[in-house]
């Protein structure tokens, strides 16, 4: 489960799912306040609008709803509500770096930190910092005992507990070409690194019980395979994509490129027997049974394929990562073709284009397909592959209710911020 | 006198003719020994191809120099021999790929079956590449790309401090300017090479400056994959190519941007709208891309932009092989430069006839160890820019900039170089309510 739907399902159950329309803000006043209103971020119960404002002396604020943070910041980005709904910024204050959460900053403070991500329940938060001229991760306040002399990215766990972190361990002198072909990257799980050392590692992920951790690794200069907790899969392949854990942690599969054709393997293994031109964003089923990935039948043409079964259309330009139903039965996709957008339902895309369409959400059963998109500058709800009346200045991605009943509309329009929840049958 | 290259002499002593001979015969699988057959046997040695080419014009016409002997000697030993050649030959065959052509392309462009021979040399390049046989300076380019995804080791908190930085000093010019980072929907994201974070973090202003005069809703991401650049193409490292190009179009995909739009370089277009796509299975880019030449036209043509001060010293233009032989943007560079400029000199010859820099191609990026090859390689383009009789040659491309900048340096020119931005934020009018 990607981040973005993870926030989609916590405390979704508590929301105000009432039906109707409420201003939530006027930006048209917070603009007219300030000099410069930077761009928005809203929470995933729609209830609140966030944004750094910077004053006239060049100060920066966070204004949430209209009234801003207390406290006077030298900059304020990257603001990101945390799954369990709490404001989330990366501010500077004397020139040192931090993260600010509700207003409150931290203690720890850096010449830089970046790259928040969050646990699950959202009751963790980590950035990576930049402390001297190391680097390594601060999680809750509180930074790893050890630095490194790069980091590159990280994963947190679901239940926040662990962390793993891409990490440069060995010193490398200006063109060292040699020793960068030892190997100088590795990876450290809860800051203590593997004893393996690679050429390149990337993409880090989490097993969902927090007790596995995977990568892809680069072991010769023309080899790559995966490590799981250090130890690399025995088959050797001339490229690999990032890795999956199956939702309930009984297998970790990976695209892997043998010759000149692309393929799914698990546990180093074959599962996937047809040879793809590409293959990549790796999908699965919230049960762990299906398993979706966006690959090329042929040059230049797209689609997603499940359980190794292509659908029957291809796109010329892009396919998006699929994305499942909450009950696993239905897959949908962002396709692009010939320079417009839509989106591809098992295999069907829409009979409408757009000039940009975000990943659709899917519920269960056979309710609509919604898509946030965009034609001639303005936003819009795709509904099955129809846009309603409404017009937005911005959207959010739509959410539907717990029992799929309705759904949950964050846009503005008219310089206003509006939370609207609508029957999902009225939709379209 | 032989010059010493790390990257050649350690690989030299660790190659085994054996495996020479399984690596080459793994590269020229049966379909592409075919093809490379083929290009040899059509050429019926006509020269076109050596008058084509600056190395071997530069070189008192030195048949050795010849694009054709440069792959006969090769790729055609190679084939003749089916792989069997020495770890002697191979480095001879290397330094040949690497510092002797940069794939140009102006010799196919010439050759009456045109005959595809930066393919065959870059063909070459990937055996030495897979044999470990890489100059040492490019390799580290290449290695900086595969652990950072940018050309110049550059941490992640430079990168977003710098542009930071860029946008703290540019406001200083422009009321209200930004930079926005990882802003979904954006019309443009724009993307640069690394060595402008790195050392050249002036040019990040000054296009925040005219993102923001021209009102183009812009972004640039905050993660990987904001270099464009891609010199694994070079140095014959596919798999880190196809890695970063990846890695740049994720990012415009999941910003849902209109389009990409990248700065002023050759090479790095070459990577995000040929090679990288083909190497990851799309036809072209996923989504449009814009040279920053074709951005500067349409601002310019659509008056979103107005050039209020023009030049009227000499000034002449260099083309840049990957976007005008490779794109045929020689015209609108030349509505941009007319813009700019009162006197314009043109170079003889030019738009797609005209001379590489010998910069490009990785030559640049081979490093100081090959630096008096290079130039001794390039002396047609000194006479060529000595006969404008311009002061300043204007290079949209990074490794024309600084190809440019070494030759007028050896050979004593009185000329300078600049950018097409430096002269647009310049030049270009800043309406009143943005003065500062």
């Amino acid at each position: 489960m990607t981040e973005r739907e993870t926030e989609r399902e916590t405390g979704r159950e508590k929301w105000n799912w009432d039906v109707g329309s409420r201003n939530v803000a006027d930006l048209g006043k917070l603009r007219a306040a300030y000099t410069d209103v930077h761009e928005l971020t809203v929470s995933a119960d729609g209830e609140r609008v966030a944004a750094p404002v910077v004053a006239e002396d060049g100060s920066f604020r966070v204004a949430v709803n209209g009234e801003v943070w207390e406290t006077e910041l030298e900059k304020a980005w990257h603001l990101k509500f945390t799954p369990d709904d709490r404001l989330t910024a990366l501010v500077r204050v004397d020139d040192m770096w931090t993260v600010a959460v509700e207003g409150e900053l931290w203690e720890q403070r850096y010449p830089f930190a970046w790259n928040t991500k969050f646990s699950a329940d959202g009751r963790t938060i980590a950035v990576q910092i930049k402390a001297g001229m190391e680097y390594s991760l601060c999680i809750n306040d509180k930074p790893w005992d050890r630095n490194f002399l790069s980091i590159r990215n990280y994963a947190l766990s679901d239940d926040g507990r662990r962390a793993a972190a891409l990490v440069q361990v060995v010193e490398l002198v200006t063109a060292d070409t040699e020793t960068f072909a030892e190997g100088t990257w590795s990876v450290a799980v809860d800051s203590e690194t593997w004893d393996e050392k690679f050429i390149g590692v990337w993409a880090p992920v989490i097993s969902p019980d927090g007790e596995h951790v995977a990568v892809q690794t680069r072991t010769e200069r023309f080899a790559y395979t995966i490590a799981l907790d250090g130890a690399p899969w025995e088959s050797r392949y001339g490229c690999v994509w990032e890795p999956g854990f199956r939702p309930r942690g009984e297998g970790l599969l990976a695209p892997v490129r043998t010759g000149a054709s692309w393929s799914l393997a698990e546990d180093g293994e074959p599962l996937w027997k047809t040879p793809y031109v590409q293959l990549w964003y790796v999908r699965f089923s919230p049960a762990g049974e299906r398993v979706a990935a966006v690959v090329a039948t042929d040059f230049g043409r797209w689609t997603v394929a499940v359980d190794d079964r292509p659908w029957g259309c291809t796109f010329g330009d892009v396919v998006m990562a699929p994305v499942f139903s909450t009950d696993g039965k239905r897959v949908a996709a962002a396709v692009r073709h010939e320079g417009r957008w839509t989106v591809a339902v098992d295999g069907e895309p829409w009979s409408h284009w757009f000039d940009t369409v975000w990943d659709p959400v899917v519920g269960a059963g056979r309710g609509p397909v919604l898509a946030k998109v965009k034609n001639q500058g303005a936003y819009g709800l795709a509904v099955d592959g129809r846009v309603g009346a409404q017009r937005y200045e911005h959207l959010w991605d739509p959410t539907f209710s717990p029992d799929g009943d309705k759904v949950l509309i964050r846009g503005v329009q008219s310089g206003k911020y509006i939370r609207r929840v609508v029957l999902t049958e009225e939709l379209g | 006198m032989a010059v010493a290259d790390p990257g050649f002499d350690l690989a030299l002593a660790k190659l085994t003719p054996e495996r020479i001979e399984q690596v080459i015969n793994s590269v020229l699988s049966q379909a592409v020994a075919e093809r490379m057959k083929l290009f040899l046997k059509t050429c019926v040695h006509c020269g076109l191809c050596a008058d084509a080419c600056h190395t071997y014009l530069s070189r008192n016409r030195d048949p050795d120099f010849a694009p054709v002997a440069k792959v006969r000697d090769t790729l055609g030993v190679m084939l003749k021999k089916k792989g069997r050649v020495s770890p002697e030959f191979m480095k001879n065959a290397a330094r040949v790929a690497f510092i002797e052509c940069g794939g140009c392309r102006r010799c196919s462009m010439y050759c009456p079956f045109g005959i595809d021979i930066a393919t065959m040399i870059m063909t070459i390049r990937r055996i030495c590449s897979l044999l470990g046989m890489v100059p040492q300076f490019i390799q580290d380019t290449t290695n900086s790309h595969s652990a950072t995804s940018n050309q110049m080791w550059v941490q992640p908190d430079d990168w977003i401090d710098t542009v930071m930085w860029q946008e703290e000093d540019a406001q200083l010019e422009v009321a209200g300017l930004r930079i926005p980072l990882d802003k979904e929907g954006a019309e443009v994201m724009y993307s640069v090479i690394a060595p402008e974070p790195k050392v050249m973090a002036q040019l990040i202003a000054n296009i925040a400056v005219l993102m923001t005069v021209a009102k183009v809703d812009w972004t640039m991401p905050s993660a990987d994959g904001w270099d464009n650049s891609n010199m694994a193409m070079f140095s014959g490292d596919l798999e880190i190519m196809g890695r970063i190009e990846r890695e740049h179009w994720e990012r415009a995909l999941e910003l849902r941007v209109g389009k990409m739009v990248m700065g002023e370089c050759g090479h790095a277009y070459r990577g995000a709208v040929y090679d990288g796509p083909k190497w990851l299975g799309w036809q072209g880019p996923p989504l449009p891309m814009v040279h920053a030449v074709e951005l500067y036209y349409d601002l310019l043509r659509e008056g979103r932009i107005e050039i209020t001060d023009k030049l009227t010293e000499p000034v002449t233009i260099q083309d840049p092989c990957n976007i005008v032989r490779g794109r045929g943007l020689h015209e609108k560079l030349r509505y941009v430069v007319h813009a700019l400029c009162d006197n314009v000199v043109e170079m003889d010859p030019k738009f797609e006839h005209n001379y590489c820099c010998a910069a490009g191609g990785g030559i640049i990026n081979c490093g100081a160890p090959w630096k008096m090859a290079r130039l001794k390689s390039i002396k047609i383009k000194a006479t060529q820019l000595k006969k404008t009789g311009a002061s300043l040659c204007i290079t949209p491309c990074h490794n024309c900039h600084h190809g440019v900048v070494d030759i007028i340096g050896h050979y004593h020119i009185d000329m300078r170089t600049s950018f097409l931005i430096e002269l647009i934020v310049k030049q270009m009018k800043i309406p009143e309510g943005l003065g500062v």
